[in-house]
């Protein structure tokens, strides 16, 4: 039995995504939102000419360089895996997402690979508006990025606009396909928390900065636009999660009823607060429950009715413990990451933001904060998915490819492990290096000799283009 | 079959066809200037070679992702046989691509180890290329099929003649990289280019031989295809030209040409590309289910193609734009983002 699991290659191949996914997610997670700070950086610095936004953005692009480098190989495992581990799958939807992940391939990973080059290599080399375009265009191309592949993952939680022939899927509408019933709400929900994450991790460099003493302005104006932008976006992010929740219910009770560990249905159902949910038994231990706040919350009334999970076959239920400690942890993170910005205000306002040890040193540890939230969310959404990977219409056990041994997948999986153990510590110490050397101007250690191959005399005007940077007076905080 | 959707699949054969050459050209020469980076222990030549596609490479993969989501999503059925046959193949290169992309930061930002990511740039653009090579041979020679699923074995791909592949491709792509190098080096480091395409040039012409000769051997449709009358005499130019192009690229290794080594050595993989295309055609799993047979419904493709036919010229006019950027030849000295 135990050997059985352990060389089963549909559990191998769902712990090989697993791997692969939540590695690959961390970048997005971190590049989507870094992308457009740095090109908000960029026009800022070309809008007043204060060197500090070009200090800061300098500095964000050496992180850029290295996070989104290893974003781009991580991800180009990805499509491969619905070849190699999921082709059964591949078969029955490519009809129907097929389009959206190549739309994703044209639309973005173009724009981004080919206007990163400039941004990372070329700023002596085009004038100063084509670097701002060049950084605009890869921010844009990551906005991109997310808005296909997270309408083919909402068509795979909400499917719309397709036929069933044979066990595939064929499309009927385009509109319906790509902008489903979750979609609206998982895009909004998941750009959000990933400048919040983004942002998070500003707060935390910041922090650091102002802790080290030895870039005062550069660490201010970071942390100014980092609180700012969290005293919008935390709120909205709670406010979107809300919106996304109240979607789910509607559209995939059985996930909802898993992420509030809820078996009875009915009118007036409890919240449940804390609890270890019991598969078998349908039951939760040790829980902890207000009565009829489920329903409040999740229909807006005393005594709305709610679906439980014992309403759906138990072969149709998601792994609840999972589903529902995910839910918490993100939950939890949400709610930290409020009371860290309402603290940041208080401070601000009795002029002490700047200086509060044991606020910046609280800062530098809730800057993994956002990544902690963004994998609990995936988890929480694609976990509570299961055993689906068509929401009810195509099982995970159906979708696996058909020729693989379980001894294959395990020796993939190994080297997967190895390689991303290796890849990953390695780019984190990379990462914390550069995070310590700081904002500076010329970074000798960090900067990445050029490149530009262009002979000197052809080169058109733009005289401002050539002129060293840092050149301007020593920079002030406005 | 009706009259419209024969138009797409013809359509979308060209895209396909195109995007995977536009790969093979653009990361044949990047991953071969990798491979020529293990060659040369010099470490300013070495800076040299790898800051001559750093601001690039990136670019150049991207149409790998393209010419595998081009596949699934035009071509579904091929994509869900052909990839699980190649499941090593595949993870090999990933792993290998994985290692040889992150050594651009790498290499600068890990100073102890510097070495160590040296090696995972030349390795991981030699193993990259070889599990490609790999990949081409076993197409080649077909996989084994049961209605719409791969049923051979993990390991089916491992043949002397998908090993011989590989090592053709390593020779193929370095001779790219090298007409790279002497495009964009100059002095020593252009001489030593020269010297390492020829090399190249001879087992590629080597491995082209052998793919020539053993696949008409082994597969008989193939030979009829080339060898009967009239085809014969419509065919010939592809060889010929293939001869023509060898030559000219063995002369111009040798003489002061700057560029012309390199556009004769794509000269060399358009001719050899075609040759294949001729073998195999009309099937996209050899042997096996044709183009047609392949290929997703026509709304699928007539809603990729419209968004495809606006959006691929302007990739064409930015991709150009930011090659346009850093052109001319590379400079040692050093400088920052």
């Amino acid at each position: 039995m135990s050997t059985d699991r352990l060389l089963d290659p549909l559990i191998l191949s769902r712990l090989q995504f697993v791997w692969v996914v939540a590695w690959h997610i961390l970048l997005p997670a971190f590049t989507v939102g870094i992308a457009s700070y740095i090109a908000m950086l960029e026009g800022l610095h070309a809008w007043t000419k204060n060197p500090v936004y070009l200090r800061i953005s300098k500095f964000w692009i050496r992180v850029f360089a290295v996070t989104f480098g290893m974003g781009v190989v991580s991800g180009i495992v990805m499509p491969f895996q619905f070849g190699t581990n999921w082709s059964r799958f591949t078969d029955a939807v490519s009809n129907v997402v097929g389009p959206l992940f190549a739309y994703e391939g044209l639309t973005a990973f173009f724009l981004e690979a080919a206007f990163l080059g400039v941004l990372l290599f070329g700023r002596k080399l085009v004038p100063p508006w084509a670097h701002f375009v060049a950084a605009s265009m890869v921010a844009l191309g990551t906005l991109l990025s997310t808005f296909w592949i997270l309408a083919v993952n909402s068509w795979m939680q909400t499917p719309r606009g397709y036929t069933v022939v044979d066990g595939r899927f064929f499309p009927a509408s385009w509109v319906d396909i790509i902008f489903s019933p979750s979609f609206p709400y998982r895009l909004a929900h998941v750009v959000s928390g990933f400048y919040v994450t983004t942002a998070f991790v500003v707060l935390a460099v910041a922090a650091y900065t102002l802790r080290k003493g030895r870039f005062p302005d550069e660490g201010r104006v970071m942390m100014r636009m980092a609180l700012g932008f969290l005293t919008l976006f935390v709120p909205l992010q709670i406010v979107l999660g809300d919106m996304h929740g109240l979607n789910t219910l509607e559209h995939q009770p059985a996930k909802l009823a898993a992420m509030e560990g809820l078996w009875e249905g009915g009118q007036g159902v409890p919240a449940s607060l804390f609890g270890f949910p019991d598969q078998k038994a349908e039951t939760n231990h040790f829980e902890i429950t207000v009565p009829k706040l489920g329903s409040l919350y999740l229909t807006h009334h005393w005594d709305g009715a709610v679906k439980g999970l014992k309403d759906f076959p138990a072969d149709e239920r998601p792994p609840v413990i999972v589903v529902y400690w995910a839910f918490r942890v993100m939950v939890g993170a949400g709610l930290a990451m409020l009371a860290i910005v309402g603290v940041g205000w208080l401070l601000r306002w009795s002029g002490r933001l700047y200086t509060t040890g044991w606020y910046l040193r609280g800062l530098q540890w809730a800057g993994p904060l956002g990544f902690i939230a963004v994998l609990a969310g995936w988890t929480t959404t694609e976990v509570g998915r299961q055993p689906w990977t068509v929401y009810g219409l195509m099982r995970t056990a159906d979708s696996v490819t058909p020729s693989l041994t379980g001894g294959d997948v395990i020796l993939s999986l190994l080297m997967y492990m190895a390689v991303y153990l290796l890849i990953y510590p390695t780019g984190l110490l990379l990462l914390r290096r550069i995070v310590r050397n700081g904002p500076l101007d010329h970074d000798a250690e960090n900067d990445t000799p050029v490149e530009s191959g262009r002979p000197a005399q052809p080169v058109v005007a733009l005289p401002l283009a050539q002129l060293p940077e840092g050149h301007a007076a020593e920079g002030h905080t406005p | 079959m009706n009259g419209p959707m024969l138009d797409l699949v013809g359509v979308w054969t060209v895209i396909l066809g195109a995007g995977v050459f536009f790969y093979v050209l653009l990361d044949g020469f990047d991953l071969g200037v990798g491979m020529l980076y293990g060659l040369n222990p010099d470490s300013t030549s070495r800076g040299i070679i790898m800051n001559s596609i750093a601001p690039i490479w990136d670019g150049n993969e991207t149409w790998l992702i393209l010419g595998g989501l081009a596949l699934l999503a035009a071509f579904p059925l091929a994509f869900a046989i052909i990839i699980p046959a190649l499941y090593f193949p595949v993870l090999l290169m990933l792993l290998a691509l994985i290692f040889r992309g992150v050594a651009f930061e790498f290499r600068f930002k890990d100073k102890e180890h510097r070495g160590f990511w040296d090696n995972a740039f030349a390795y991981g653009s030699a193993v990259a290329t070889f599990a490609q090579g790999t990949v081409l041979g076993a197409f080649i020679q077909g996989f084994q099929v049961e209605g719409r699923q791969f049923t051979g074995g993990s390991f089916d791909w491992l043949t002397p003649f998908s090993v011989m592949t590989g090592v053709a491709l390593m020779a193929g792509y370095t001779l790219l990289g090298a007409g790279w190098l002497i495009l964009k080096t100059e002095g020593g480091l252009q001489d030593w280019a020269r010297v390492q395409g020829r090399r190249a040039l001879i087992l590629v012409l080597v491995g082209i031989g052998i793919v020539s000769l053993w696949t008409p051997y082994a597969e008989p449709d193939i030979a009829q295809r080339w060898f009967t009358w009239p085809n014969i005499i419509f065919l010939a130019p592809v060889p010929l030209a293939s001869a023509v192009l060898a030559w000219a690229t063995w002369r111009s290794l040798g003489r002061d040409h700057h560029a012309w080594p390199f556009v004769y050595g794509i000269g060399l993989f358009i001719t050899a590309y075609l040759g294949l295309a001729i073998s195999l055609w009309p099937n996209i799993v050899p042997h096996r289910y044709s183009l047609w047979d392949a290929a997703s419904s026509e709304s699928t493709q007539a809603f990729l193609l419209v968004g495809t036919l606006f959006l691929l010229p302007i990739i064409l006019l930015y991709s150009g734009w930011s090659y346009w950027v850093f052109r001319g030849k590379v400079k040692a000295d050093a400088g920052y983002h």
